[in-house]
């Protein structure tokens, strides 16, 4: 984490002051996956309830380090912001998700 | 695949196939993202069959959403005064749930063309026009639509002379931008169908320009 506050998060990428985005945007586009529409479809239903507001989702993706921001896919960040969220709102214990990917591993053909 | 001559292992590796319908099961993601529906849904705060739906919605959501709202406003006037003042209201003439969404509707003319994108994020008008693209989230397309626009949508083919002025928005969790675009010459009598048809996904984020 950086300790100089005047620094820009992870995110906070307009105007490329860092000169780090400057190539060419990337143009290929692919068809979500089902996990990934899973994740959206779960994300979008906890915003109708009234269960993670969008800014509650940015937190939780703006909140991960600037290393794990660069490593995760989107729907990787928005499933961690999503678990992050649950876990602060008490709707989920901490940990029940890392032991719940566990037991379906464990269980994995 | 090593072949070891004994016909008869083929019949067995069926039983350890993952279902034809979804080749990604296995992956870890796919067990992050099974684990937290599963635990929602034991704690009560998603009921089970609703998350499905909510996918199955959500795949009916597609640009042509979008594109009927634009060959709607390209083909009446007070419509597209409507959709401009009140896009809400307009859109749900349109039988298009906003869904809460707040949206801002941007009109190109011969003075003036937009882009969006969300520098911060990937905020999208989603009810209109479905999943934003991989581009629209990519970390360049962030970066440098607010800084070298001319340059960015050179990329995707769009020259804009000078004269005419390249207005960014970035949108919010709580502002979204549809680009309305100009109706191309050559079109006149078309049919608001006929229309619809020309509008693209990009030209409604204003990465392309409608042609007829």
């Amino acid at each position: 984490m950086s300790t100089n506050p005047e620094r820009r998060g992870m995110h906070d990428m307009g105007g490329d002051p860092d000169h780090r985005w400057s190539g060419p945007v990337p143009r290929a586009e692919h068809v979500l996956a089902p996990w990934e529409k899973e994740v959206d479809a779960i994300r979008t239903l906890l915003g109708r309830k009234g269960l993670q507001t969008a800014d509650e989702l940015r937190l939780g993706i703006e909140s991960l380090s600037g290393e794990d921001y660069a490593r995760l896919s989107y729907y990787e960040r928005w499933l961690r912001s999503v678990v992050h969220t649950m876990e602060v709102k008490g709707i989920l214990k901490p940990g029940a998700h890392a032991a719940k990917v566990a037991e379906l591993k464990a269980r994995r053909p | 695949m090593p072949h070891d001559g004994h016909d008869h292992h083929h019949d067995h590796q069926h039983d350890h196939a993952p279902p034809p319908d979804d080749p990604s099961f296995s992956s870890d993601q796919a067990l992050g993202a099974r684990a937290l529906r599963l635990l929602l849904e034991e704690a009560g705060v998603l009921e089970p069959g609703e998350v499905a739906r909510q996918i199955d919605r959500m795949d009916g959501i597609t640009p042509s959403m979008g594109a009927s709202v634009v060959a709607r406003a390209w083909v009446d006037p007070a419509f597209r005064k409507r959709l401009i003042e009140t896009p809400v209201a307009a859109c749900t003439e349109m039988g298009i749930d906003l869904q809460g969404t707040h949206l801002h509707v941007v009109e190109n003319t011969a003075s003036v063309h937009n882009v969006i994108v969300c520098t911060l994020c990937s905020c999208y008008p989603k009810p209109l026009l479905g999943i934003p693209p991989d581009w629209y989230k990519s970390y360049e397309y962030r970066a440098r639509a607010v800084i070298e626009p001319r340059a960015v949508l050179a990329e995707f083919g769009v020259a804009i002379p000078d004269s005419v002025e390249v207005r960014v928005h970035d949108s919010t969790a709580d502002l979204r931008y549809l680009v309305l675009p100009a109706r191309p010459q050559g079109t006149e009598g078309w049919s608001e169908e006929k229309l619809a048809a020309i509008v693209t996904r990009d030209s409604m984020i204003g990465t392309a320009i409608p042609k007829a």
